[in-house]
């Protein structure tokens, strides 16, 4: 692709981007949120024509009309988003649309079948089988049944949209042993991923977008992270972890043996205002599921919250607002926010209180509050009565942060806070949670990611397999320590 | 035109239309005679539309308001009958919704049953009850207290009900709007999990919802007792899918988060409008069943189509 332009309306969303993409590599997509990847996977998935500039797809002048076609030629797309209809068996999830007819319309059964076993045995995921359906299936297997299908379509191009996300670190591996097998085959596949360290390992080349243009690209091997960063952001790493100084006051939140009906087993830690704890782990360990018990949103089986020094429970996540306990949600837009509605609406919901006396809200008075809440956070939007689904992810996730500030809870827990957020609005994020310290509140972090946690956090927790170990102060901890508590759970022997 | 109006603009061009359309076609169609008869005719549909807006943006269904209404005129009918005063027996109807409405929410609170199933329970059971307490037969109450209450259904300039119906429409859009129950209203129908996170007494703020539609619609059943002067049981059968469709005209989507008063006000014109000129012009009924019903499905396909683009 070369001189790729397109816009819309006024906006120019790619303003000539170059890709070159070889056979059999895995090339890397990288850029923040609103950078133009998705525009340009739009481009090339025939979605969206482009304006200005041309697509060639082995020396062939490529001008898809529609996902379809483009299929057809050989360009498949597997998003963030699986696409599969999950009472349906995997094999009829390969070939859906595709499937050999015979006379009348029945489907030729056995070639089906083998066309579909070709599939799968091509990604070495014999395991599969094709009966069974893709309700029973984890989200690593789902994304198999995906790429078989555009396997099915013999597809030249393979584009991976945030493919792990969803995934557990050994899904993640089996998926890198999948694309590695692929372009063995001569598939290229164009990997788009927020995970820079995913990128070292299965990355080949790279290109980097920003604001609509192509600002570099490269070897992987040849380029440090730091490096791509830079790119990416346009600004050095050293600012990526703002250093807010904050001190530890006293203690706010205790957790006594908390256990929730499977998750967690049995989790104790101290929170003190002041403070950043973070909680690292497996997906699936129980992490998300601890907060969630804490806040009320799940029951708890035995245990109990103790908030400054005194048992506090709690039947209703309206309780804990009340305490000053507030969760920023890990599924941002299935819990955490109100697509539907404005931009207000869901920084304020919680509380409404000062703007609302008698029940009736004086709108001037919200406006103004969430005013404040657009500055102070750099919340990206036109204004207080946007519609919360038209924001992008990062500022999104600014918008749900906001609301816990909004109410003033003390203790904040935040699950997965940087989720799907480009890098410009992580640094935000990182900036606010260090205020937040600063300013006296207590927060709780679960995150995958562990750079994250050892650039943010005062203190450091693992969850393995529902139990939490303890807590240590980043400085004696290193990645290799954490990451094998988190898969093996604390070792005799190790302090 | 301000961006919150514009998702009005189809049903309002819609209603216009028709006027002017039947008025060129037939002159006494806008008489103030008329258009009076076309408001009074409005007002039992649209106080039940104000109601089910409520329910319907906070992502519910009640198909139980047809039958409420029944039972509401059917309880009011008694009440008059037996001596009380004409506004006890308002109060008694009105009331009667309300204990239907507080069961619906109820039961899809604490049973944890879709709205759906609910109120088609709630449907058989207050029609049921109505058929009871009038024992299958029409309830007449004395001359006196009928005239009392046909007052309020005049086709005047001053018809109580019309003005009663405007002054709630006005009243309730500001609550949709304004307060903080309204606001969860919205909420909820846009993502209950979101709602629940912030706090919102979910349950609590869903039982108020199905109740004030109940009274609603309880309300409605005293317009139908003073319209008809006797207490039917077997009036407003289908009711619910009018008020609704009037709800979903006026730009409101079932899956929730979406619509408003005015909308839904401006759908049951528009449904009333068209029902009185066909008949003023000799339109065969089925005809009318026929228009009604595309009107209905043009609405959400417009809406599609703007959403689409948005």
């Amino acid at each position: 692709m070369s001189g790729v332009e397109k816009r819309f309306g006024g906006v120019v969303a790619l303003g000539g981007v170059d890709l070159e993409v070889r056979v059999g590599e895995v090339h890397a997509l990288l850029g923040e949120n609103g950078a133009g990847k998705s525009t340009l996977m739009k481009v090339l998935s025939g979605a969206h024509a482009p304006d200005a500039g041309e697509c060639t797809l082995g020396g062939e002048l490529y001008a898809p009309t529609g996902p379809v076609d483009a299929l057809e030629r050989g360009v498949a797309m597997i998003y963030q988003e699986l696409n599969l209809a999950p009472d349906l068996s995997v094999g009829q999830n390969v070939l859906l649309g595709r499937e050999p007819r015979g006379a009348l319309g029945w489907i030729r059964r056995d070639e089906a079948r083998a066309r579909v076993e070709k599939a799968l045995a091509a990604l070495g995921a014999e395991d599969l089988s094709p009966e069974t359906l893709v309700r029973d299936l984890g989200p690593g297997q789902r994304q198999l049944v995906e790429i078989a299908r555009a396997l099915v379509e013999e597809a030249r191009v393979i584009v991976l949209d945030e493919p792990t996300s969803s995934l557990s670190a050994k899904d993640t591996e089996r998926l890198f042993e999948v694309v590695r097998r692929l372009t063995k085959k001569g598939v290229a596949v164009i990997y788009i991923s927020h995970f820079l360290e995913e990128v070292q390992e299965i990355g080949d080349r790279f290109t980097v977008l920003r604001d609509g243009l192509t600002v570099g690209a490269g070897d992987v091997a040849g380029t440090s992270l730091d490096e791509i960063v830079s790119l990416m952001v346009g600004r050095s790493l050293d600012e990526f972890f703002p250093v807010v100084p904050h001190e530890p006051g006293e203690v706010l939140l205790e957790l006594v043996g908390l256990a929730g009906e499977e998750l967690p087993k049995e989790a104790s830690l101290f929170l003190r205002r002041g403070e950043v704890l973070g909680i690292a782990g497996l997906v699936g360990a129980g992490r998300t599921e601890l907060l969630r018990a804490v806040f009320a949103l799940e029951p708890v089986r035995s245990g109990e919250a103790r908030l400054g020094g005194v048992a506090a429970p709690a039947r209703s996540p309206r309780e804990r607002l009340n305490q000053g306990i507030g969760l920023l949600s890990e599924d941002r837009k299935g819990e955490g926010l109100a697509l539907d509605l404005d931009l207000a609406t869901n920084v304020t919901l919680s509380h409404m209180a000062p703007f609302a006396p008698l029940g009736w809200i004086r709108s001037g008075a919200r406006a103004a509050a969430v005013g404040t809440w657009i500055e102070r956070l750099g919340i990206r939007c036109t204004g207080a009565e946007q519609r919360m689904g038209d924001l992008s992810g990062g500022n999104q996730q600014k918008a749900a942060l906001a609301r816990l500030l909004h109410h003033d809870v003390d203790v904040l827990l935040l699950d997965e806070p940087t989720r799907g957020v480009d890098v410009g609005s992580k640094i935000e994020v990182y900036r606010a949670i260090g205020e937040l310290a600063a300013a006296g509140k207590a927060v709780l972090v679960v995150s995958s990611y562990l750079p994250e946690l050892f650039g943010i956090c005062d203190r450091i927790c693992v969850m393995h397999r529902g139990v939490l170990g303890a807590a240590r102060r980043v400085s004696e901890w290193t990645e290799e320590e954490v990451m094998s508590e988190a898969t093996r759970g604390v070792q005799e022997g190790v302090a | 035109m301000p961006k919150k109006f514009m998702g009005l603009t189809g049903p309002f061009l819609g209603l216009l239309l028709v006027i002017l359309l039947f008025g060129v076609l037939e002159p006494s169609f806008l008489s103030t005679r008329n258009l009076m008869t076309v408001a009074i005719q409005t007002v039992i549909v649209g106080l039940g539309a104000i109601g089910m807006t409520f329910v319907i943006v906070s992502g519910g269904i009640d198909l139980s308001i047809g039958s409420v209404i029944a039972l509401s005129s059917v309880v009011t009918a008694l009440c008059a009958r037996s001596g009380m005063s004409p506004a006890a027996s308002v109060a008694a109807g009105v009331a009667a919704g309300g204990l239907c409405g507080a069961l619906n929410g109820w039961l899809v609170t604490r049973l944890a049953i879709v709205p759906f199933i609910v109120t088609l329970g709630m449907m058989g059971i207050a029609r049921g009850v109505a058929k009871w307490l009038s024992a299958e037969q029409t309830v007449t109450p004395s001359q006196e207290a009928s005239d009392a209450l046909a007052a309020l259904a005049q086709k005047t300039a001053t018809s109580p009900g019309i003005w009663l119906t405007i002054f709630l429409a006005v009243g309730m859009a500001l609550v949709l709007k304004r307060t903080v129950f309204g606001t969860y209203t919205y909420a909820l129908g846009s993502n209950e999990d979101t709602a629940r996170l912030c706090g919102v007494p979910v349950e609590r703020t869903k039982i108020w919802i199905y109740t004030l539609c109940g009274l609603f619609g309880g309300l409605g059943g005293v317009m139908t007792f003073a319209r008809l002067s006797v207490g039917d049981p077997t009036t407003a059968i289908g009711t619910e899918l009018n008020v609704i469709a009037a709800v979903v005209i006026g730009g409101a989507s079932l899956g929730g988060g979406k619509g408003s008063i005015l909308g839904s006000m401006v759908g049951a014109l528009l449904m009333a409008t068209l029902a009185n000129g066909c008949n003023l012009t000799g339109v065969p009924n089925f005809v009318q069943e026929i228009l009604i019903g595309s009107i209905i499905v043009a609405a959400v396909a417009m809406d599609r189509v703007r959403s689409r683009r948005g």
